[in-house]
């Protein structure tokens, strides 16, 4: 018992140790990272003052909550042909390259969209720069692949009685899809929304790639400026990370709960 | 408003899931599908709702083709064997979908809802969801869902295999009195025998795709067909026999044992193999060493399985066969009059055989 304690007691100091050490360093007075001098909260005001700094975020900001949108409706798109439309010609295919990215090198998939989007301007002229727009479209292709991973797997648990009793009662096929199939893998949906959002925030490889002069997403802006040595900023930035982390991910745990069959929302039927 | 299935039949791979099924139901009929699992009664009622479609054959409401009309556009509604509620939508909700669908204004849809809430006395619980009700009733709303549209036909698909035995008991006889206080014709799918013939007017039992009999629950009872259809609804006992001599009376000589059958059924020929069928509470149990003589058999008592109302009593034949027989306990120590290897006599009516084609 005492020793399971301590396993544990130590699992969460490797796992969150580093966490709270940058955190309490983010209120470090002094210009080094590493040497502790009195508390202050000036780096929080530098931050601010940073306006590569908040350029970068509001960039991936956009491109995040855009990614996460469009992968949304592609990746519901594609789990309901997986799930509901039975075996058709190249099904396995289908399934196989819809979550391969899932498991593809990050510098891979960079890559062959970086030499995807050179010889399409070159081809059609369009993307004419690289930027904002390519970031997305990159992001976006890998993210559906989250995105109906976890829609298909709600999907596949949904009892597709449901959808058959709405066609008995003399809804068509697509009122169907938006009153009864939609409401009910909604929860799937919002956590893959998330989940893009993460993800496409997060990514630093494939941005680098396919991004080009002007459009520096947040972790570009981040990395390239750790390379000239770690700034107290990034701490700070950090911390306020963190923070963000723990709020939206408490609510989404709240939000699920709420939603769980046995409080009488959103769920299947004995 | 009646129901034709002409000549239906449904393969699905190799599986013959229907063979030229062909049944006629009449208006206000509550009619039963009886077999058991994989025997294409599910099959045939989804074709009769739209989800599946049929190989050949014809359906009709009323002598119109249905086959062409999508699911959705069927004059027939269905209550699932989940109940399939919408698990987002309060209880009004879900019964108002249906009706919703047809374009009707508001206030018909609230009173269609009433209406129908009323009908399965489900008022109270209007605002709730799905899954704060309990099994019993979810059903009421299912059903009450699956009317709320006046459908010509309604069917259901193993309406009580969700619910516990006593429970079960009495939503069988509500739902036949809602069912027809209504007066909609109504299929049921089940398995389950007895559901089958508490609730409807008429069964037909189905075995690897076909229709093995059409029939009141009496005559599906006393007069099965078939060896499959005597077997499957209730027990009976089954005892091969010759026919020696027909006059106003067969007389069949049973094989492996000295005794004689006396039966009325004159369909018999001379020499012709049956299988004599006798139902077990047709069978009576006598201590006494009864005169031998035709409709007659000695055993000793084998098994004994008390049920409360009566008890089973397996008798071990001469021969070695089994045959069953009910002894109804009308008095309280009918139980302790009988014990294991008793010697004990058999006899029946001639009125209580039945004559069954051996090869079947």
């Amino acid at each position: 018992m005492k020793l399971t304690k301590i396993m544990l007691g130590f699992g969460f100091a490797f796992l969150y140790f580093p966490l709270v050490i940058l955190v309490i360093y983010s209120f470090n007075e002094s210009r080094l990272v590493t040497v502790w001098s009195e508390f202050s909260v000036k780096w929080y005001f530098e931050l601010f003052k940073d306006e590569q700094l908040i350029n970068g975020f509001l960039l991936s900001l956009r491109i995040a909550s855009l990614t996460a949108c469009a992968s949304v409706v592609f990746g519901t798109m594609a789990s309901y042909i997986l799930v509901k439309f039975g075996r058709f010609p190249g099904q396995t295919i289908f399934s196989g390259l819809t979550v391969a990215p899932l498991v593809m090198p990050d510098v891979i998939t960079g890559l062959s969209l970086l030499l995807l989007f050179v010889g399409l301007n070159e081809l059609i002229g369009w993307p004419s720069a690289r930027g904002a727009t390519t970031i997305w479209i990159a992001h976006v292709t890998f993210c559906i692949a989250f995105v109906t991973v976890v829609v298909s797997s709600r999907l596949r648990e949904m009892d597709g009685s449901l959808e058959e009793a709405a066609m008995d009662l003399g809804a068509g096929p697509v009122k169907v899809f938006f009153y009864i199939t939609l409401p009910i893998i909604m929860p799937a949906i919002m956590s893959g929304w998330l989940l893009a959002f993460t993800l496409s925030l997060d990514d630093l490889v494939i941005a680098s790639f396919v991004s080009g002069p002007g459009a520096s997403t947040l972790p570009m802006v981040i990395y390239s400026s750790v390379r000239l040595g770690v700034s107290p900023k990034i701490n700070a930035l950090a911390t306020i990370f963190v923070v963000c982390i723990l709020i939206s991910s408490t609510a989404s745990w709240w939000l699920a709960n709420r939603f769980s069959p046995a409080s009488g929302g959103t769920g299947k039927t004995t | 408003m009646s129901v034709e299935i002409l000549n239906v039949s449904k393969s699905f791979g190799d599986t013959h899931a229907v063979q030229d099924v062909s049944l006629t139901i009449e208006q206000g009929e509550i009619f039963a599908l009886l077999g058991g699992s994989g025997c294409g009664k599910t099959t045939l009622l989804r074709m009769l709702a739209g989800f599946e479609s049929p190989d050949s054959g014809d359906v009709r409401i009323n002598g119109e083709s249905i086959l062409a009309l999508p699911p959705f556009h069927r004059h027939v509604n269905m209550m699932f064997q989940s109940y399939a509620l919408f698990p987002h939508m309060t209880v009004e909700k879900n019964i108002a979908f249906g009706p919703a669908q047809d374009g009707l204004s508001k206030q018909e849809i609230a009173e269609r809802v009433d209406e129908v809430l009323e009908l399965v006395q489900m008022e109270r619980y209007r605002k709730r969801k799905p899954a704060q009700l309990s099994g019993g009733q979810q059903q009421r709303i299912a059903l009450a869902r699956s009317l709320a549209k006046k459908p010509s036909l309604l069917l259901l698909d193993e309406p009580m295999a969700a619910l516990d035995k006593k429970l079960r008991m009495r939503m069988q006889l509500e739902l036949v009195s809602i069912v027809e206080q209504v007066g909609v014709t109504c299929i049921i799918v089940t398995h389950d025998q007895e559901e089958a013939m508490t609730m409807s007017n008429r069964i037909a039992i189905m075995d690897a795709g076909r229709i093995r009999q059409v029939g009141t629950p009496q005559e599906i009872y006393e007069y099965p067909n078939s060896r499959m259809t005597a077997e499957f609804v209730g027990s009976i006992n089954l005892l091969p026999a010759t026919v020696t001599a027909c006059a106003e009376s067969t007389t069949l000589q049973l094989k492996d044992a000295a005794s004689t059958v006396v039966c009325r059924d004159t369909r018999a020929r001379e020499g012709e193999a049956y299988l004599v069928a006798i139902r077990p509470e047709k069978v009576a149990l006598s201590t006494e060493d009864e005169a031998a003589g035709p409709n007659c058999l000695r055993g000793v008592i084998d098994d004994i399985a008390y049920l409360g109302s009566h008890s089973v009593v397996h008798v071990r034949l001469e021969n070695g066969k089994i045959m069953q027989a009910h002894m109804s306990n009308v008095s309280r120590d009918a139980r302790t009059q009988i014990d294991f290897e008793q010697p004990v006599t058999l006899s029946w009516e001639p009125e209580s055989v039945l004559l069954i084609s051996e090869d079947d």
